[in-house]
């Protein structure tokens, strides 16, 4: 009870930290001071409180998109386990759905942003539509791997399955699985090099251009959201990369709060030193991140 | 006295009755004067027959007893028998739900006020049609089989040509007439090798034949063609995006959501007669099935006909449906009852979806044409304002087809993910795992086909001044659309008792299988994914609230899309389908093809210009297309033969008989 409470309040709150710790990492790369780490709380509590422009070209479309992503996410937040604690909610076959909640969340972005009738948002729905397509096939691999690993059809006891004495044994296969799901984790959560959150020049965004007419409110939402799913894919990542456990139910939550806050720092890093990929490499990469999830795939099941 | 009301209320009678009443239901339109009436009599009776047929057909699924008739029909093909058991009444659930929902669209959407001259034979051959199917599931012996099979086809090739006096239309039904005649030879042989096999014309017993003589795997040769043809496996598929298309939206929706499933249910039947199949059946039905799925979603996200997309999307479906049994096959091959379960039942299941979504679906591209006069979808946008209803069922049968939650669609797909997934410990199957990633970029692809589709129909701005104007469906038209999504909604919702629906089918179509595995595990499975949805959609309602008590406190404003600065903005500016998709086409090059006549620039000042795109079959024109023409070009010869004269045409038949009978003796 007391681990669902706190996994529930960590998911609730820690999201927006780690946009603040990206951003602080990218700051001292670059010699700044660079803004406070609850920076984006901030920015979500004043979003929040302002008032909203809607474009007089959108349905009810556009409205309900932010606020699906938003629960698309966050019930994908009660699958993934922290650290070595189960998830609130497991099962068998919960992978399955968890893959798939994400593309509902999807689905309604993409119609928000054709919902305003602006080509740049079909530019920015257009490229999240085939690149994400291209990401799904990686996730599966990587299910499958961590299926075959640990026995169990279930997230949580396939995830809390990897620890250091797993890398020993099958290191190559997580290794590569590693390197797929860091580029998928980079390419869904529109982290340079596949996409700027910062940039202002949106014929080459991806999804911050899908959100330019939203605004106030739906904007805090959407922001908040884009957290969530950066929290959400970490969680699933850093079983992989750190799989830390010490045996101690508290201790155990600290680990899992400084892997996190180690991932965040990882990308602020991983950001600082790339430049952004020209939009026609990032098949190619995404491709790439497949054919290492699927080697993975065939040396665990050969 | 008693034992003749019993005789009538035989739910097996009921079901038969009510569909032959269906197949009558066109014929008083036929000789009444004024139109109207005719049609109207036909929807009425349509709509009473299938509400007596659906319950019939639901206590047969469930009654462990295969009731039996035979026609003494004096034919020297053996008695005609017809029979019900579970694995038919399964499919005559959707042929009476889509014949009477479509009917009742058809009021709407081909009043007879308006089509003088075809609603007629419309509404005539829609019973007839639907009827046909009806029979065709019970139809025990393999000569009426085939009659009732080409009354089928024949009554859709009569529906699907309604506007015969476009060219496109013409064409989609004569290539339709090759390839479903080109499959009903197949079958000829195939009824015939049975034939040989069992000695008589009744379709051999579950079970009954052994797949180990050579000529059984000339059966499931045939078997494939003839019914893959009618299916739309690819490579058998050429026929259907165009006959799809161009039919009257109610009839595309019978023939996508029930006709095809005929060339499955072809197939289901013939595979139960054998007691061993061998592993090479599940693996050919498991590769085709899964590259029609690919292919198929492929070529939907290239077309920009919106009629043409559904039609692509069905042939996605029916590879989804196919690979399902492909599995099971190679379950009950391997004999791993729980492989065999869980295929079996996702693919069972996803029929009964199919023909959910798919007419819910076929039936909106209906009202859509109504509201914009095209279904070129590059030139509508923005139907959403004036049909809202319209496009909030939509909305849902598109999310539905896309296999994400909380819908139906992702629930037969998910028991295929677990399929697929239940094997990963094995040492033999294991490679089936491998089907899990190629599902998901099928599901990835189709959620790119359909937010194409219904982003450019319904939102942004319209882009023609014929789309500008939309109006909303009448209630004819809402009404079975929104039957479909309430069925959508609640197979989605409460998964584990759809999963009870397809239990006794299954039990029918292997007793071996469902004796040994144990249905409530999946059952329970469902039953969380059912829990899970229901907090999905209690999150957004609680999400919504608080946005509303947050925007409602808040000042809101009105304003144009921000164009970046640029002030003059057009629709015209707008990403159309056809560019939303581009990139996806383009990185699945070869797969898709799309053939672009770009302008000539030239000059500093260029002129005026204009650029074309057309998605090509490749399959149809550079394989298929050649080997006809050269075909018809060496049988030219033949062509002497065929010259319109009546009397000798008669001496042929006669002479044939003739020669036979001499052959004979």
């Amino acid at each position: 009870m007391t681990n669902t409470i706190i996994h529930i309040v960590l998911a609730l709150a820690m999201p927006p930290l780690l946009l603040g710790v990206i951003g602080k990492t990218k700051a001292t790369f670059a010699g700044r001071v660079g803004a406070p780490f609850l920076q984006p709380y901030y920015d979500i509590i004043r979003l929040l409180q302002k008032g909203s422009v809607f474009s007089t070209t959108t349905t009810w479309v556009f409205r309900a998109g932010p606020l699906v992503t938003l629960a698309t996410t966050a019930v994908a937040a009660l699958l993934i386990p922290c650290g070595a604690h189960q998830a609130p909610l497991s099962f068998q076959g919960d992978m399955i759905l968890y893959a798939y909640l994400f593309a509902l969340g999807r689905f309604f972005t993409m119609a928000a942003a054709l919902d305003t009738g602006s080509s740049f948002e079909g530019m920015g729905s257009a490229r999240e539509a085939t690149y994400s397509c291209l990401a799904e096939p990686t996730l599966f691999f990587a299910l499958i791997t961590l299926s075959r690993l640990s026995g169990s059809y279930s997230l949580s006891p396939m995830l809390i399955n990897i620890s250091f004495g797993v890398w020993l044994n099958s290191g190559a296969a997580l290794l590569m699985l590693v390197g797929g799901m860091f580029i998928v984790l980079l390419a869904e959560n529109c982290r340079i090099p596949f996409d700027d959150p910062t940039t202002h020049l949106e014929l080459t965004m991806i999804h911050e251009v899908m959100v330019l007419d939203h605004s106030g409110p739906a904007l805090g939402i959407i922001h908040y959201a884009a957290a969530l799913k950066l929290y959400v894919l970490g969680a699933f990542f850093v079983h992989l990369a750190l799989p830390y456990a010490s045996g101690n139910w508290l201790l155990d939550w600290g680990l899992f709060i400084v892997s996190m806050l180690e991932l965040a720092v990882v990308i602020g890093i991983v950001e600082s030193v790339m430049a952004r990929l020209r939009l026609i490499r990032i098949p190619q990469l995404l491709v790439a991140a497949t054919i290492l999830a699927a080697f993975s795939t065939l040396l665990v099941i050969r | 006295m008693f034992s003749v009301l019993q005789g009538v209320c035989d739910p097996a009678v009921v079901a038969l009755v009510a569909a032959l009443v269906i197949g009558c239901a066109g014929i008083p339109g036929l000789f009444l004067r004024s139109p109207g009436p005719g049609q109207m009599f036909a929807t009425c009776t349509t709509i009473l027959a299938s509400l007596a047929g659906l319950p019939a057909a639901l206590i047969l699924l469930f009654s462990p007893v295969t009731t039996t008739f035979i026609l003494d029909w004096g034919l020297p093909f053996g008695p005609c028998e017809l029979a019900i058991d579970p694995l038919s009444a399964f499919f005559l659930l959707p042929i009476f739900i889509v014949a009477a929902a479509g009917s009742l669209f058809a009021l709407g959407y081909w009043p007879a006020k308006e089509h003088r001259a075809t609603e007629r034979g419309l509404t005539f051959f829609y019973g007839i049609l639907a009827a046909s199917m009806a029979i065709l599931v019970t139809a025990r012996n393999g000569a009426f089989f085939l009659m009732v099979w080409e009354i089928m086809a024949l009554s859709a090739y009569f529906l699907l040509v309604t506007e015969h006096e476009r060219e496109d239309v013409r064409r989609a039904g004569t290539v339709y007439l090759i390839a479903t005649h080109t499959g009903s030879a197949a079958l000829y042989v195939l009824f015939s090798l049975l034939a040989a096999q069992s000695g008589s014309f009744l379709l051999p017993a579950a079970g009954s034949l052994s797949a180990l003589p050579p000529l059984a795997m000339m059966i499931a040769m045939a078997t494939f063609i003839g019914f893959g043809a009618k299916a739309g496996i690819m490579p058998l598929h050429i026929w259907l995006p165009s006959a799809h298309a161009n039919a009257p939206s109610h009839v595309s929706a019978m023939m996508s959501g029930v006709m095809l499933k005929m060339g499955l249910y072809g197939i289901f039947r013939t595979l139960t007669f054998f007691h061993d199949p061998p592993l090479i059946w599940g693996m050919v039905l498991t590769v085709a099935g899964i590259s029609s799925a690919l292919l198929g979603i492929a070529f939907a996200v290239a077309q920009r006909d919106m009629k043409r997309l559904l039609a692509c999307s069905s042939i996605e479906n029916i590879g989804i449906i196919t690979t399902g049994l492909g599995v099971a096959m190679l379950g009950i091959s391997s004999h791993n009852a729980p492989l065999a379960y869980l295929g079996m039942a996702g693919s069972l299941l996803h029929i009964l979806n199919h023909s959910f979504f798919k007419p819910l679906l076929f039936l909106g591209s209906g009202a859509i044409i109504h509201a914009a006069g095209t279904r070129e979808m590059n030139l509508m946008g923005g139907l959403a304002k004036g049909m809202p209803r319209s496009a909030l069922l939509f909305l849902i049968g598109s999310v539905a087809i896309c296999g994400i939650p909380p819908l139906n669609g992702f629930v037969s797909e998910f028991l295929l993910y677990f399929g697929f997934f239940s094997q990963i410990q094995a040492s033999s199957l294991v490679y089936l795992v491998l089907l899990a990633p190629l599902l998901a970029l099928v599901g990835g692809l189709a959620v790119v086909a359909f937010t194409k589709l219904y982003s450019s129909v319904f939102l942004g701005t319209p882009r023609s001044p014929g789309a500008a104007h939309p109006h909303e469906a009448g209630f004819a038209m809402l009404c079975p659309m929104g039957l479909f999504t309430l069925l959508c909604l609640l197979v989605g919702l409460l998964p584990q008792q759809a999963l009870r629906l397809v239990a006794p089918a299954l039990q029918s179509f292997m007793p071996q299988v469902a004796a040994v595995v144990n249905p409530a595990e999946y059952a329970f499975v469902l039953g969380r994914i059912s829990l899970m949805v229901l907090t999905l959609v209690l999150i957004v309602v609680a999400v919504t609230l608080l946005w509303w008590w947050r925007v409602g406190r808040s000042r809101v404003t009105s304003a144009p899309t921000w164009g970046c600065g640029y002030q003059r903005g057009t629709a015209r500016m707008q990403y159309v389908g056809t560019s939303f998709s581009e990139l996806a086409v383009s990185v699945f090059n070869g797969i898709i093809r799309q053939r672009v006549k770009r302008p000539v620039l030239s000059g500093l000042f260029p002129g005026s210009s204009h650029c074309a795109d057309k998605p090509s079959e490749t399959l149809l024109e550079r394989i298929i297309a050649p080997l006809f023409s050269l075909a018809g070009v060496s049988f030219a010869f033949l062509r002497r033969l065929q010259h319109g004269q009546m009397h000798v045409y008669m001496i042929y038949i006669f002479a044939t008989l003739f020669i036979l009978m001499l052959w004979a003796h």
